[in-house]
């Protein structure tokens, strides 16, 4: 088993991959992570003081505050040897110092949109454009419902070619097992082309 | 929650950690996941309540993150106790699959594929 040679002791454990859910704040990503987890979305709080930030936004503040970045995510067990953590990436701008750590060693990403502003997930779309992570758009519509095509998104978004745009309900199940798959099949088409 | 109590749970964190705000070492990884040595070995010394818990919660692999959800603690907070298990040789840890850009592993791939097309 692959990774064994790092950790004898631990070869019963399973290999553990990850895919974040990103998007801006209030898109449902959340959602999307509680409906395709097998356990309800888990959630760790980190307070700022104590991540490790070499700049604190707060200094100067006469009283310094300690703030918390929550981060939600969910599992899927693929197999006894395989499992699948997803995780939200914090929605406000302000945390995104984080989103380096949680890119790091991820399979890729979905970025949620939500139709009625799609605007708040500019930020993530260029994200991972800049840092070559490979991912797809998902478009969460209000109460399941889509008044444009994917193509008008994709326009509207100025999404490259090669990267996938699917129109999602974060709280339905199969759509968002669908959005998944379809970043599988975008890592390798590009995999296999390479 | 109140300046006071955020505050006063800081406090708490960093009476568990020792003070330290920092781990050891870099072991750990949000998906690392961490499993409890059987049996402990015998000359290790007592732990701290907090680190009596994960040793029971990682009788079967736990990934770090989860781990932390559970403890109710932050990741941080979890990893430091962690350094400190595992140079007591209370733990094993695995680290996550490498995931390359440039020579993506078809297989595993694959492997993901399938489970998705099953849920």
């Amino acid at each position: 088993m692959a990774g064994s040679d790092l950790a004898p002791d631990a070869s019963s454990a399973p290999d553990t991959v990850k895919i974040l859910i990103a998007g801006g704040f209030g898109v449902g990503k959340t959602t999307l992570v509680g409906s395709v987890s097998e356990i309800v979305p888990l959630r760790t709080e980190e307070p700022l003081t104590i991540a490790g930030l070499d700049v604190d936004d707060l200094d100067g503040i006469e009283e310094k505050r300690a703030t918390t970045v929550a981060l939600d995510f969910g599992r899927i067990t693929i197999s006894r040897e395989l499992v699948l953590y997803l995780f939200g990436t914090p929605g406000q701008q302000r945390f995104w110092f984080m989103w380096n750590d949680l890119a790091l060693g991820a399979l890729g990403a979905v970025v949620l949109v939500d139709v009625r502003r799609p605007e708040c997930s500019f930020a993530a779309i260029d994200f991972f454009e800049r840092r070559g992570i490979p991912f797809v758009v998902g478009v969460n519509g209000f109460h399941g419902e889509h008044p444009y095509p994917p193509e008008d998104i994709r326009e509207a978004l100025a999404v490259p070619e090669h990267v996938r745009v699917l129109l999602c309900d974060a709280r339905d199940r199969e759509s968002c097992r669908d959005v998944l798959i379809a970043l599988i099949d975008q890592l390798i088409a590009s995999a296999v082309q390479a | 929650m109140t300046v006071g109590d955020s505050a006063g749970r800081l406090v708490r964190l960093f009476a568990l950690t020792g003070g330290r705000t920092r781990p050891s070492r870099a072991d750990f990884t949000l998906i690392s996941t961490v499993t409890t040595v059987d049996p402990q070995p015998a000359t290790a010394a007592r732990c701290q309540p907090e680190q009596t818990r994960i040793l029971r919660l990682c009788a079967e692999p736990v990934a770090v993150a989860e781990l932390a959800a559970r403890l109710d603690l932050p990741v941080s907070v979890v990893v430091i106790l962690l350094c400190d298990l595992l140079e007591a040789g209370r733990i094993t840890v695995r680290p996550p699959r490498l995931v390359s850009r440039t020579t993506p592993d078809l297989d595993l791939l694959q492997k993901v594929r399938d489970g998705l097309g099953r849920l």
